[in-house]
């Protein structure tokens, strides 16, 4: 009697559209995909309209033509003469330098205060939790705006270094802090410094070789061989002898002051100093949430466990918490590092010159063309935050719990 | 053995206990205390010192900055004066522009009872919502609030945000008569009903209880970024509700549809979404309609805070273990019954963690607007008052006073969060 559950072909009504659980979920779709299409053809009619009133079309020819406006940081050659394009590169990299400095910065900071919220020293455990409060609770760009006024309203200016007796000093005689941004010491690269760095490559491959062989005789004889030491010296050794033996191609160029301002190794503005450092301690205290709670999320039973089976402290720490908290603090962490990414756009607030700053600011006003600028925008933050969710997605899926 | 012994042949035996001997200096008291908790290794000494060397500067740094402040001089060359070159702050700024910092610059100043009302009665409305013990006839003052806010902060006539309300009102009174028959037309009446009312309203030009009414670009300071937090919080929440379920559906388009919303909003940054609210989206607007900046611009933000809290939301379902979703089938619920019965309230549950921190962070970016010169309170210190030549300087005290304001609302907001999972944890301990 199975036969009377199934209603006979055939018998379709209109209704059934609406009633029947088979049915109905096209209906839905029909619905949902017609309000969507209708919607675009609304926005996509008034666009037109608007477009042809004002005479403009959707074009990207501008990208071509002379931008006629400075940058005040330049990875790349660039002038006033150069065009809109390159204004973009230009600000897509220095997108990408602020994010890079801050994500690192974040990570040691957070990494550092998470593990200090976990300390036995009670003093440590309340100063951290101050810094993760009052960061995590107040605004990202007020923390740039101070951290600017900082670089710029109480640094003192370039000449107060100067004279017999100057009311500034250079922090260990290399770096400058001024109101017109920081000096640092940069590397000169000479000739035959590609082979030093070409030799310091060459032995990261080499200490991960010797890792390997380490841990393979280990899982074969139960022989435990020295690692950090080793690895340390296969890591410094070679480099510092090829310096030598290259007759140290590579110099620091310092900082020194000449006539109105520092000459020399490399000018950070203060925007950027603002903005590296308001976003690192701001993701920081962030990250140190998620540090913490990572360790945290390790249960006791398995240190336990693990101190049962005979293993040194430190040991259970590398081979049984990290790796399992581990798991829990990545997929977190590296979504703080898109964060920082897209909050790096506060960059217009201070003057930093990055891609918001040149394609969504001064091109976007020079040029009138807000929708392909803000396009463009758009799509290189989603081509930066879809690739990030790619690697997590494949980075998730690999440290997935085999369960069967 | 004592107790065989007779006990007249021992000179003495004791019948009481000893009273127990204090314990020694080092394992009592605040040494203990000490001792575990700041020096029980070398290292840890070392922390401690090295923390107390930390927080010593910062007291040294911020005291005398803060005792020696002036709160009554009008400009900061005359806190200068005053203080003679000493460190100290000029919290006059604060005194002076303190109304500019709450309610923006061209809020009428004896009209500020308004918003303060506002904000007063946003307690009352908000109560019954975020504590569940209170009596449910309060959530009537959080339905009313919205309309009454409106009035209250925009002003105008009365007439307007209570036909709105009216509206709402009549939709829900066709909805719940039709719906016991046919969910498809009661939700047809329902929009039909709504409409008629505002078109109604709409018709009815009456003045009543006129309040001076104020622009929209005359609102700023910290009551924007309430406003603005507040209305896209709670726009977002049940749209973000739907985004989740959307993503979960079984229906390719629906999911596909939600999942390109949800991804294309989390790619790109609040900044970029802001600039479409401020120069775009007027392109995709007929030309004759004219909508507000701050309209566009909680669009946008609502748009932002929905994608964040469908994750979060979707984080809760699939964290459900499949025996409710398979529960509640078997019970003979249908898909609607079965949400609002059964997944929602536990899913909701595990995602209020989550759905705080979103709510924490969408009230900090609140002061992104001032990028698109709208007068938040960071757009007012940046603008007017750091621009006005008599406080032409001032940073600390001005931005101070503005993170002490984020700080507190957040760090409550928090607060509330973590008392609120305590509540609400239902298994066993």
């Amino acid at each position: 009697m199975t036969s009377l559950t199934d209603p006979q072909a055939g018998s379709f009504r209109l209704s059934m559209l609406l009633n029947d659980t088979r049915y109905r979920s096209y209906t839905f779709q029909f619905i949902a995909l017609m309000c969507i299409i209708a919607l675009f053809g609304y926005l996509g009619v008034n666009l037109a309209a608007n477009l042809e009133k004002a005479g403009l079309n959707i074009s990207f020819d501008f990208l071509g033509s002379q931008s006629g406006y400075d940058i005040n940081q330049r990875p790349i050659d660039y002038n006033s003469q150069s065009t809109h394009l390159r204004a973009a590169v230009v600000g897509i990299m220095n997108t990408l330098i602020v994010a890079f400095l801050a994500c690192i910065t974040a990570t040691v900071l957070g990494v550092a205060a998470g593990i200090a919220r976990l300390s036995p020293n009670w003093l440590l455990r309340k100063l951290m939790a101050v810094y993760v409060e009052a960061f995590r609770n107040v605004p990202v760009l007020i923390w740039i705006l101070i951290i600017f006024s900082i670089m710029t309203a109480v640094m003192p200016p370039p000449n107060a270094f100067r004279g017999d007796n100057p009311t500034a000093t250079m922090v260990m005689g290399a770096f400058a802090f001024t109101n017109r941004g920081a000096y640092a010491p940069w590397p000169i690269w000479g000739d035959g410094s590609w082979v030093v760095v070409a030799t310091f490559l060459a032995s990261i491959v080499g200490a991960v070789l010797y890792r390997r062989h380490t841990t393979k005789v280990l899982y074969d004889t139960g022989r435990l061989m020295p690692r950090g030491w080793p690895t340390l010296a296969i890591l410094i050794l070679p480099a510092v002898a090829m310096f030598y033996i290259m007759g140290r191609p590579i110099t620091l160029d310092y900082p020194v002051l000449k006539g109105f301002n520092f000459a020399g190794g490399i000018n950070m503005l203060g925007s950027l100093i603002a903005l590296w450092f308001a976003l690192a301690v701001y993701t920081g205290a962030f990250i140190a949430e998620n540090v913490r709670a990572g360790i945290q999320a390790v249960s006791k039973g398995q240190t336990e466990a693990a101190a049962s089976l005979g293993l040194r402290p430190n040991r259970i720490m590398s081979l049984v918490v990290l790796p399992q908290a581990l798991r829990v603090i990545i997929p977190p962490l590296i979504s703080n590092y898109l964060n920082i990414t897209k909050n790096s756009s506060l960059a217009i607030a201070v003057g930093y010159m990055d891609v918001t700053g040149t394609l969504g600011g001064i091109t976007l006003n020079q040029t009138g063309r807000a929708i392909e600028c803000v396009l463009l925008l758009m799509a290189f933050y989603l081509t930066i935050s879809l690739s990030i969710s790619a690697v997590m997605n494949v980075y998730n899926n690999s440290i997935k719990l085999k369960e069967r | 053995m004592p107790a065989s012994t007779p006990s007249g042949t021992k000179a003495f035996v004791r019948r009481d206990l000893l009273p127990p001997s204090a314990p020694p200096i080092g394992e009592a008291g605040a040494v203990k205390w000490l001792r575990e908790n700041l020096f029980s290794s070398p290292a840890n000494a070392l922390m401690t010192v090295i923390s107390v060397m930390v927080l010593g500067w910062l007291v040294q740094a911020v005291w005398p900055w803060l005792s020696n402040g002036v709160w009554t001089t009008t400009s900061l060359a005359a806190c200068r004066d005053v203080l003679q070159g000493e460190t100290g702050a000029c919290f006059s700024v604060l005194a002076e522009r303190w109304n500019q910092l709450l309610f923006g610059f061209k809020y009428p100043p004896d009209q500020y009872w308004r918003p303060a009302l506002a904000f007063v009665l946003l307690f009352l409305a908000g109560a019954p919502v975020l504590f569940f013990n209170l009596p449910r006839q309060l959530l009537i003052v959080t339905a009313v609030y919205p309309f009454l806010a409106f009035w209250l902060i925009w002003g105008g006539s009365v007439t307007v945000p209570l036909f709105a309300g009216l509206g709402f009102v009549a939709g829900a009174v066709a909805f719940q008569a039709l719906a016991k028959q046919a969910m498809a037309q009661a939700a047809l009446a329902a929009v039909i009903a709504a409409v008629v009312v505002w078109w109604i309203g709409g018709q009815i030009n009456a003045q009543v209880m006129v309040l001076q009414p104020v622009a929209s670009r005359d609102l700023g300071g910290f009551m924007l970024n309430m406003i603005l937090g507040v209305t896209c919080v709670s726009l977002s929440l049940p749209i973000g509700i739907l985004l989740a379920l959307g993503r979960r559906s079984d229906m390719p388009i629906i999911k596909w549809i939600c999942v390109i919303f949800i991804e294309f909003v989390r790619g790109v940054p609040l900044i970029t979404l802001l600039f479409v609210a401020n120069v775009v989206l007027g392109y995709f607007l007929p030309p004759e309609v004219t909508f507000d900046l701050i309209l566009r611009v909680i669009i946008m933000i609502t748009m932002f805070a929905s994608a964040y809290i469908a994750e979060v939301i979707r984080g809760g379902l699939a964290a459900l273990p499949k025996g409710q979703y398979e529960a509640a089938d078997s019970l003979g619920l249908d898909y609607a019954q079965s949400m609002r019965l059964i997944i929602l309230p536990q899913a909701l549950k595990i995602s209020i963690p989550g759905i705080v921190n979103v709510a924490v962070g969408l009230f900090k970016d609140t002061t992104l607007v001032s990028v698109i010169s709208m007068f938040d309170l960071v757009g007012m210190i940046r603008g007017p008052i750091q621009g006005a030549t008599e406080w032409n300087g001032v940073y600390w005290e001005l931005f101070g006073f503005a993170a002490l304001l984020f700080f507190i609302v957040c760090y409550g907001i928090s607060q509330y969060s973590q008392w609120l999972e305590q509540q609400l944890r239902t298994d066993h301990r």
